[in-house]
């Protein structure tokens, strides 16, 4: 006994917390790289109005934005398979996070991009450059650099996110806590989840508080 | 003597901004090695100008040709254009995320698609020539205003271009760095570059141009060689203009009329 929590169940439960960490880890890193992906090609088409993109853009972040993930879970999961697609928990997860996902990137890169100023364009411009070397040189760094504060602000929020999971059968955190507390020891597992979560998602908001820190220092981004 | 082959020349320019008309039926030319200053009253279309000679803008009539191809008739490829001619802005605009030589490089290996090696030894040997060789490395935001704008002409320098554009940029530059800045453009007229400059320092457009074309709302109202016109204007309006540049002796004139 340590301050009234049994340490020889939090030993026995430690391995099974610790493997639904990681999965939860992973899910979260694999949804969130492809949030970002989706979330750039989103706010470049409305950047640029590419016709039809750019409005195909705006309906899907509205409708990412203002849904609750865990009603994508169940589309993915309950959904699907009646035409047919089976997913499984682990993948509707990854694609569940990456769609509510994409929608809040695509807006953190679009203050990004509006705010490289016009006469930066300008200047990139007058050299010479092509729209993609533009882009890629000019614009995408000085947006990106902007648009940290917000990545992280996201990425923290989808990494909580992750604890709706459970609801398609991915043996995450909230899963093992909820299968372990109908035994009990409701103040170990509750512990041992809040640490949990703690140990993955307070590194990730440090490296993120060090980067902008950084950009600060550099005067690039806000 | 042989008459240089302009390398710009604009005619019968109109510029609009919707109802607003900026630029009307102006016509201009620059030879090869010549230097021409801009100068006129703020608001007059002297920016307006420079911007629709690198496709900043849209024209609304006329033509520009550029050693002697037009390039408003027919389909533009604006980003090759522009790399022949290379434009100086008044607030610098360096890219913040580049050192100096990054900033310098970029136009030259991307954009014309040449060495890294020979980009560098062009640009170090403009960057020594400027000053500002020890500075390479540094990022714009450890740069005074007069060095960032020395290395934003040395980075317009590199792309050879056919032409320079200046516009006012010397205008936010504390007093004591303007002189860095205009020296550096006085080399290039020694050494026959092509400019168009657009400038408030009138001592320095007096020194620098081989003519100088007055403006006022959007049209050239004189053009004549810098001696000429700074002592004696023909127009109402240039007079007026120049008087705004005339401090010295008034006190001594009103105590003499008392
Ligand atoms: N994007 C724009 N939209 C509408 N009007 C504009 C725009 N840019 C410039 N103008 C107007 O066009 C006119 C000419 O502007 P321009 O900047 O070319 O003047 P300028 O001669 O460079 O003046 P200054 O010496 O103050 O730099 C001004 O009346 C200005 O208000
Ligand atoms: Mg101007």
């Amino acid at each position: 006994m340590f301050l009234g929590i049994e340490t020889e169940f939090i030993a026995k439960a430690l391995p099974l917390y610790g493997q639904a960490a990681w999965r939860t880890v992973w899910v979260a890193a694999c949804g969130v790289a492809l949030s970002l992906i989706i979330g750039l090609f989103c706010s470049l088409a409305r950047y640029y109005r590419i016709p039809g993109l750019k409005s195909l853009a705006a309906a899907y972040i509205e409708l990412a934005r203002n849904t609750p993930l865990m009603i994508h879970l169940f589309f993915l999961y309950y959904g699907l398979p009646r035409v047919g697609l089976t997913l499984d928990g682990i993948t509707c997860g990854v694609i569940g996070l990456a769609f509510l996902g994409g929608g809040y990137m695509a807006e953190a890169f679009r203050a990004g991009l509006e705010a490289v100023s016009r006469a930066q364009i300008e200047s990139g411009l007058s050299l010479g450059l092509s729209r993609r070397q533009m882009v890629r040189y000019v614009i995408l760094p000085q947006a990106l650099a902007v648009a940290v504060p917000a990545v992280a602000a996201n990425t923290i929020f989808l990494m909580k996110e992750t604890s709706v999971f459970s609801i398609v059968a991915v043996a995450d955190l909230v899963y093992v806590f909820r299968d372990l507390i109908k035994e009990g020891h409701s103040n170990e597992n509750l512990f041992l989840l809040t640490i949990f979560y703690l140990v993955i998602i307070l590194p990730v908001s440090i490296l993120f508080n060090r980067w902008e820190r950084r950009l600060r220092r550099d005067g690039i981004g806000h | 003597m042989a008459v240089a082959r302009p390398v710009l020349k604009i005619t019968g320019l109109h510029k609009r901004y919707d109802q607003l008309e900026v630029i009307g039926n102006l016509s201009l030319e620059v030879r090869k090695g010549e230097v021409l200053v801009v100068i006129g009253p703020s608001g007059c279309g002297k920016s307006t100008l420079l911007r629709c000679i690198n496709g900043l803008e849209t024209i609304q009539g006329g033509d520009i040709e550029l050693n002697g191809q037009s390039i408003i008739v027919g389909h533009t490829r604006w980003n090759l254009v522009r790399q022949q001619i290379g434009m100086v802005f008044q607030s610098y605009d360096l890219f913040p995320h580049m050192t100096v030589l990054e900033n310098i490089l970029l136009g030259p290996m991307k954009a014309q698609g040449r060495e890294r090696a020979e980009a560098t030894k062009e640009a170090e040997a403009f960057l020594d020539r400027v000053g500002l060789l020890d500075r390479k490395d540094s990022f714009p935001r450890q740069l005074s205003g007069g060095q960032k704008q020395r290395v934003a002409i040395v980075r317009a320098l590199c792309m050879n271009p056919e032409i320079m554009l200046f516009d006012e940029v010397t205008a936010s530059l504390d007093p004591e760095m303007v002189r860095e800045v205009l020296d550096v453009i006085l080399g290039l007229a020694e050494q026959g570059m092509t400019m168009l400059i657009v400038t408030h320092e009138m001592a320095f457009a007096r020194a620098v141009a081989d003519k100088i074309v007055f403006m006022d709302q959007g049209s050239i109202v004189e053009s004549a060689p810098p001696d000429i016109f700074f002592q004696n204007p023909v127009s109402d309006r240039a007079r007026k203009f120049l008087n705004i540049f005339q401090f010295e002796g008034v006190k001594k004139e009103e105590r003499h009329n008392d």
